[in-house]
């Protein structure tokens, strides 16, 4: 797209209003009891028809997380949350399939509709039988969706078509009643239950999330594409990915998150887990939108998310490419371990904040097989009131002869009452390694900007192109049509902060 | 209590026994900041590897050593090395040995000029070593210099004599630099090979308004010797301190320094080598806060480890809101010669001011083997060609040092260490 048209769209949507994602949806919903206890655990297991064996592992869980204390090293602060003042569960009631798009609940429809999501999709999405049965029709690169709002995972689309691969995307929930075994075989097997706090919370908690095997040697032919949204008022989120490349094959998978705007905090933290073996590859890429809070810094998402990736096989690839521009406060590092010889993790980043947001991201490499290599590249943009932290490790074992780490992070600075850190640990055991790390940190260049203002830009819109420009390295990793939504992301996310 | 407070506990518990015989017992500011250290140590304990700052560097073995504190001057002198510099101040065990050296003007031994240098000794701001110190101290240099005075270069000489036990001691050193005033100092550290002694030095340093500080130490400490030292500097508008540290003894060492640039145009320089080998433990942890505008900061820091080695680099850069045009830059290295070397660093960069330049880089390798073989192509034996590469990776932080006097200091220093660690 080019600039200019771009920059015009983003000043609309500007004026439109800041957080165009904010709305609520009035859905019938059905909540468990407030508060959380071993009965609630027991409540979601049980809403869910769970086996026993998966009971034992949340209720493990629940009693590993009651002896854990919430961690406070990260370079963010929030007030202490009320872990039993928020709604562990909430679903919309399901109906049966209905037959048309006139059948479903408008509201929901009304929701899709203000996502931009094509009417096509939005039938496939609202479970209209008969519909999503064979790509569409819209002459571009179909994408396979699995939405999950609040607690529950309420559509996925193209399962028919995945299915001629072998290919299984579906809600996790789905998963355990139809596919056990994997699920048993991989669930917390990247990141066990006594990981960290918050993945602990979400191994007792978790309601939904996605589940996806790629069958050995099959290159998935769509991307796969999450919705995530936490709508009901009080709610936690607590999903949970697993994502499973077998011997050869290949993915690509798309998260996108927003929330209504709200005046009090809400919670997710959320567990990923990729698995990849011999040469397969997994492409995660996140555009995280959830509502960050007023101009006073009122309201937003913790997001308190913990992703890993294991490269279990020989040639294996994990690469994790994120656009974090929402969250109140956002404490996230998905990371690697890089366990097959010659595997390869990757971690691109872009991470904004305004207002009075603040992100710790990061990323952490863990090499352990032979000749593995990781790149890291993370781009900070503050601006406002905000705090914005890199932090990150690279950790080199005795045995990982030839490995190799490249890692770049830049900050940039928009006015003069934001903070941006960096703060990288490497760790090296290995004579055969090399590492290296860059960091640098500016404001924008006031000749830059007299560039762009000198061909007719005004300040906002400058800012705009410039910050894009920052970010290229990151945003080109991103699908085609993510990377459009990020570049508008980007600017309105930053509105208001110059000038 | 965990063994790591119960390493502070002996500390703790002969401070009841000498409080009252300590240097300065009378003079109210120094017994309440032996109080207040002891305050600080008592309630944090020698830090254990949970604290932030402290996860590189485990100081069991000094919590476990059973240290004591030499209450007399030991008898005999010990043999002194030649003098590079005409003034030179020796220390033995952490007293200053006037017998020995050749003060400069404005010089003293702090045990005797407490009363006046009693103002100028830093709280121990929560750090338990300088807490440590400050309840222990008996001694230290305390150099004063006024108003545009040049005192050249200085040569001190910190010895640890021959003791049976293990000892401790704990030198405080005040250092103030009035406006326009110039120093050098150009220490070694250094103690027989197979003695387990602790050298907990700490550094009050001032550099007022265009005075310039240029601080060369050389740790050769023993090779079963602890070293944990800290310098706290503050630095005034247009001053400059300049640290160049080398470790290139001893068994575990921390070298941490904290500088804060509280006028415009101040400057720092923290560069610095570590040679560790076999055994050894070294651990470069700095400070810098950006506290003023206009300020640059400076830092190379080269690691070359050999054996089963840890090098340890913490960097943390601090730039202020009101720190705008700051103009900083740190690059640290590390070159593993051995498998079972481990180097972890830790660059940080924390900004809160939106006009400024900082960038940091850090790297880890192996010598590169394709340097190796075109030396060797034209004739030159392995050792030889690995003892030139380590020079040429060394070069870039030396070359900062231009005193002759500091230069041939570091040059013995580091040929030494390559000859017997190395070769």
């Amino acid at each position: 797209m080019p600039a200019v048209a771009e920059t015009i769209e983003t000043v609309q949507s500007v004026q439109e209003g800041g957080y165009k994602w904010g709305f609520e949806t009035e859905i019938e919903m059905e909540f468990a009891p407030k508060g959380l206890n071993e009965d609630i655990v027991r409540f979601i297991s049980k809403k869910k028809n769970e086996p026993q064996w998966l009971l034992d592992w949340r209720l493990k869980a629940f009693a590993l997380w009651q002896k854990m204390e919430e961690p406070d090293w990260a370079g963010v602060s929030y007030p202490k949350i009320d872990y039993q003042d928020a709604y562990y569960y909430a679903a919309p009631v399901k109906k049966a399939g209905p037959k048309s798009l006139d059948e479903v609940d408008p509201e929901l429809l009304k929701t899709y509709a203000k996502l931009g999501i094509p009417l096509k999709e939005q039938a496939i999405l609202a479970g209209v039988e008969g519909a999503g049965e064979s790509p569409a029709d819209s002459g571009r690169m179909p994408v396979a969706v699995d939405a999950v709002f609040d607690s529950v995972s309420v559509a996925t689309t193209f399962r028919g078509e995945l299915a001629k691969h072998g290919i299984i995307f579906c809600s996790i929930s789905e998963a355990v009643q139809e596919h056990p075994e994997l699920v048993r075989e991989y669930l917390g097997s990247v990141v066990p239950q006594g990981d960290n706090y918050f993945a602990c919370l979400n191994s007792a908690v978790f309601t939904d999330g996605s589940f996806v095997y790629i069958p050995k040697g099959v290159r998935c032919p769509m991307e796969l594409s999450t919705y995530f949204r936490i709508n009901a008022k009080s709610t936690g989120q607590f999903e949970r990915t697993l994502i499973i490349a077998d011997a050869g094959s290949h993915v690509s998978y798309l998260e996108g998150c927003t929330a209504p705007q709200r005046d009090e905090n809400q919670l997710h933290a959320a567990v990923v887990e990729l698995v990849a073996m011999d040469d397969a590859t997994i492409k995660y890429s996140t555009v995280q939108n959830w509502y960050p809070g007023d101009a006073e810094g009122k309201g937003g998402i913790y997001n308190f998310v913990t992703k890993r990736g294991a490269c279990r096989g020989a040639r294996s690839k994990i690469s994790w490419t994120q656009v974090e521009t929402g969250s109140a406060v956002t404490w996230k590092y998905p990371s690697c371990i890089l366990l097959g010889d010659d595997s390869v993790g990757e971690f691109y980043s872009v991470a904004v904040t305004n207002n009075f947001q603040q992100a710790d991201t990061g990323t952490k490499m863990f090499h352990i097989g032979r000749n593995t290599k990781s790149t890291i590249v993370s781009k900070g943009i503050s601006a406002g009131r905000s705090q914005n932290t890199y932090r990150g490790l690279v950790k080199i074992s005795p045995k990982a002869q030839g490995a190799r780490n490249f890692t770049q992070c830049d900050s940039l600075l928009i006015g003069d009452q934001c903070g941006a850190h960096t703060v990288p640990y490497i760790e090296n055991r290995c004579v055969t390694a090399k590492v290296e790390h860059e960091a640098t940190t500016s404001r924008i260049a006031e000749d830059q900007l007299f560039y762009c203002r000198a061909r007719g830009l005004n300040e906002e819109e400058a800012v705009g192109l410039i910050v894009n420009g920052f970010c290229r390295e990151v945003l080109k990793e991103l699908p085609m049509e993510f990377a459009v939504e990020a570049q508008k992301l980007l600017a309105i996310s930053l509105e208001g902060s110059v000038g | 209590m965990n063994a790591v407070t119960g390493g502070a506990g002996g500390f703790l518990s002969r401070f009841e026994g000498l409080r009252d015989r300590l240097p300065g017992a009378s003079l109210e500011r120094v017994r309440a900041l032996r109080e207040a250290g002891a305050a600080t140590l008592r309630a944090k304990g020698l830090p254990g590897r949970r604290v932030e700052e402290w996860r590189y560097t485990d100081l069991a073995p000094v919590a476990q050593a059973h240290f004591t504190e030499a209450l007399t001057a030991v008898g005999e002198s010990p043999a002194l090395p030649a003098a590079r510099a005409p003034n030179r101040i020796v220390f033995v065990d952490g007293r200053l040995a006037e017998h020995l050296s050749q003060l400069p003007p404005h010089a003293a031994p702090l045990a005797a000029r407490l009363e006046a240098a009693q103002e100028l000794l830093a709280e121990d701001g929560g750090l338990p070593l300088v807490g440590l110190n400050a309840m222990m101290f008996e001694d230290g240099l305390f150099l004063d210099l006024p108003e545009g005075a040049d005192a050249g270069t200085v040569e001190v000489l910190n010895l640890a004599a021959h003791g049976e036990r293990p000892i401790a001691f704990h030198p405080r050193h005040v250092i103030r630099l009035a406006p326009g005033a110039k120093l050098t100092i150009v220490e070694t550290s250094t103690g027989p090979a197979g003695a387990a002694y602790l050298h907990n030095p700490v550094y009050d340093i001032r550099v007022a308004e265009g005075a310039s500080f240029t601080h060369v130490r050389v740790q050769r400490e023993g090779r079963a010797a602890f070293q944990l030292s800290t310098i706290r500097a503050r630095v005034a508008a247009g001053g400059t301190y300049d640290n160049f540290t080398l470790n290139a003894g001893g068994r575990l060492v921390r070298n941490e320094i904290h500088v804060v640039l509280e006028g415009p145009k101040a400057a720092a320089h923290m560069n610095g080598a570590q040679l560790v080998a076999d055994g050894q433990h070294a651990d470069t942890t700095t400070f810098l806060d950006h506290a003023a505008p206009d300020c640059p900061s400076r830092q190379t820091v080269k690691t070359v480890l050999a054996g089963k080695s840890r090098g340890v680099f913490q960097g943390k850069i601090l730039v202020r809101q009101a720190a705008q045009r700051t103009d900083g830059y740190q690059m640290n290295q590390a070159l593993l010669l051995s498998e079972e070397a481990e180097i972890d660093a830790k660059p940080q960069l924390e900004i809160y001011a939106d006009d400024v330049k900082c960038s940091h880089g850090a790297t880890v390798g192996a010598l590169d083997p394709e340097q190796l073989f075109y030396l060797r192509a034209r004739g030159i034996p392995a050792e030889e060609a690995r003892a030139i590469l380590v020079q040429a990776f060394l070069t870039e932080a030396v070359e900062g040092v231009t005193d002759p006097i500091a230069q041939a200091a570091l040059e013995e220093a580091v040929s030494g260490w390559w000859e017997r660690e190395a070769a």
